[in-house]
């Protein structure tokens, strides 16, 4: 749905040249929800600017649905536009318009509906955010869920096969950004729309993502399932980011162990496990036939998207041989696993 | 009592001619603000368009426009309606009356109307317009369908306070041979010595006043919504 060649974008100053964007490229098959994650100024914003060519890339090419933008002409670029619906971090509604002039605005920017079309599109977009009361209310009177919601009407009254999203429940509360992302990932089901994000916050991906990138510094440093990015992310800076917390936790905890046992035939792990392998009993398996003790450090359950994952520090007391053992038969049962210490 | 005494002040005073003087006011400004609203918006729409990092930039347009709107409104009225007496023959065939003072009383508020509308557009957040354009909307949409209907409260609020300097500014036009209430207020009250023919005159300016004030102020909350 969208392909992302070599895009370079930067802001040159007097000083330097300022370099954004370097040298992106990303493919998001259709259908998926694609989340691209990354700290405040890391150029997520400019990168989806870079999307609708809203900022023209210094190279590199933007193909959407089969369409390079960057070959576009002024006014087909502006059709391509309409194709692609956009909700934003602080909703950008117009103040002086009713929620239902609100949604209607794209189509009237089409120009080629008649009034009677364009209520009839309205009200069923209203319909599926849950806020066909609020027709002729005012932005002002509403709470930011509703606001979101009105932006989300708005963005797919022209029925686009696409979907970005910048920062969309960042303004929000968690209780609300729970109920935008449970509308987001019905549409995702539903209407099979695409869905491009960009968030700075772990729960989005972990919420609705099929795929996430990385984004540091202007550059994608790491790609992949979401699952796969979340549970062990290869990168040092992905680590950073996505385990921060978690990671100062069990950190500390392993070194307060070893401050006292030196014993080598204690060893740290952290095991992630996803899907089927949640349910089985795992460490009791292990024990057995590899014979080695172990005590649970730290764990967590919980979902990515709808599939259910655990992720458990381990401490197993053994020796290096049976330590391997223990390996191979993680390793068969599809269990994720990382030699902490 | 009461009553008796300010029979007995204005005995003297002619209403008729007060009569005709209010309606040539009215009419001036009438006409002052309906001119500086149709001139002003557009050249604040370009002074905010052209300006740096907005959808039609261009440093020429911009600065040749600015130096002009900021000339005109650092020349004092007065001698505005002096400069202008040849542009204004030409324009509606004379320079007196209530007719002749229009042209220097739309070339004095304008810019400064512009002026306004530019700072109203400025208050738009970024956001509208990156939402705007991802929709598509040409410029020409932008103005029409986002712009103006963004804005409307406080371009009420601009007429206002444009309406108000205009009803002063008419006062002053009066003493070039203008014609309404400023006219007889300097004719009588200053060269025939007649306090109560100003006095009524300024009442009225007040009251004229007040009215532009309550009606703006009214519009402005019923839009603000
Ligand atoms: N119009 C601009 N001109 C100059 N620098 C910009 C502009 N827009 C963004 N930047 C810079 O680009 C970097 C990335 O910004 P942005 O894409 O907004 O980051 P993010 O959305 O990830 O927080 C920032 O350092 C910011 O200062
Ligand atoms: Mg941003």
């Amino acid at each position: 749905m969208i392909k992302i060649n070599g895009l370079s974008k930067s802001y040159p100053t007097k000083k330097n040249k300022n370099l954004i964007l370097d040298n992106i490229s990303l493919d998001v098959p259709v259908g998926q929800v694609f989340g691209i994650i990354g700290k405040s100024g890391a150029g997520k914003s400019t990168l989806l600017k870079c999307l609708n060519l809203l900022e023209r890339p210094d190279s590199g090419n933007v193909i959407i649905d089969g369409v390079d933008l960057t070959t576009l002409s002024t006014s087909e670029l502006r059709k391509e536009r309409q194709q692609i619906g956009i909700i934003f971090q602080h909703f950008n509604l117009l103040s002086s318009k009713t929620i239902f002039d609100n949604v209607a605005l794209p189509l009237k920017l089409q120009g080629n509906h008649n009034k009677a079309e364009i209520k009839l599109a309205v009200d069923e977009m209203l319909a599926l955010v849950g806020l066909t009361d609020f027709a002729t209310k005012y932005p002002a009177s509403l709470s930011g869920g509703q606001k979101q919601r009105v932006g989300i009407a708005r963005a797919l009254i022209t029925k686009p096969k696409l979907l970005l999203s910048d920062e969309a429940t960042s303004a929000l509360d968690p209780q609300t950004t729970s109920s935008i992302l449970e509308l987001l990932l019905e549409i995702n089901q539903k209407m099979g729309i695409t869905i491009f994000l960009i968030t700075h916050e772990l729960e989005v991906v972990r919420k609705i993502c099929d795929k996430v990138a990385v984004i540091d510094g202007g550059k994608i440093i790491e790609q992949g399932n979401a699952f796969d990015i979340l549970l062990h992310p290869q990168q040092p800076l992905t680590r950073k980011l996505i385990i921060e917390e978690e990671s100062e936790k069990y950190l500390e905890q392993v070194n307060h162990y070893y401050q006292f046992e030196k014993s080598s035939n204690k060893h740290i792990l952290l095991l992630s496990f996803v899907g089927d392998a949640t349910y089985q009993p795992i460490l009791n398996i292990i024990s057995k036939s590899a014979g080695v003790e172990f005590s649970i450090l730290r764990g967590e359950l919980g979902r990515i998207k709808n599939m259910p994952f655990g992720q458990l520090l381990i401490e197993f007391e053994c020796d290096e041989k049976n330590l391997a053992t223990a390996c191979k038969i993680m390793k068969e049962m599809g269990v994720h696993y990382e030699i902490v210490h | 009592m009461s009553l008796a005494i300010i029979n007995d002040l204005v005995s003297n005073v002619d209403w008729s001619e007060i009569n005709d003087a209010t309606l040539d006011t009215l009419f001036m400004l009438g006409f002052s603000v309906l001119f500086s609203t149709i001139i002003g918006i557009p050249v604040g729409l370009i002074l905010f368009l052209t300006s740096k990092g907005r959808l039609l930039q261009n440093r020429f347009v911009y600065m040749i426009l600015s130096f002009v709107v900021n000339v005109l409104r650092s020349v004092p009225f007065i001698i505005l309606l002096i400069v202008m007496i040849p542009a204004t023959t030409m324009l509606v065939g004379t320079s007196l009356g209530a007719k002749g003072t229009i042209p220097p009383l739309v070339i004095g508020a304008f810019p400064f109307f512009a002026r306004l509308v530019e700072n109203s557009l400025k208050e738009i957040d970024d956001g509208i317009f990156h939402m705007a354009e991802s929709c598509g909307a040409s410029t020409r949409q932008i103005i029409w369908h986002i712009l103006l209907p963004e804005i409307m409260p406080s371009l009420i609020a601009s007429i206002t306070v444009t309406a108000i300097a205009l009803v002063s500014y008419t006062a002053m036009a009066g003493t070039v041979g203008g014609g309404g209430l400023g006219d007889l207020a300097i004719r009588y009250g200053y060269q025939r010595f007649q306090t109560d023919v100003m006095l009524i005159t300024v009442v009225l300016m007040v009251v004229m006043v007040q009215l532009i004030q309550i009606c703006g102020d009214f519009l402005v909350k019923i839009m603000r919504k």
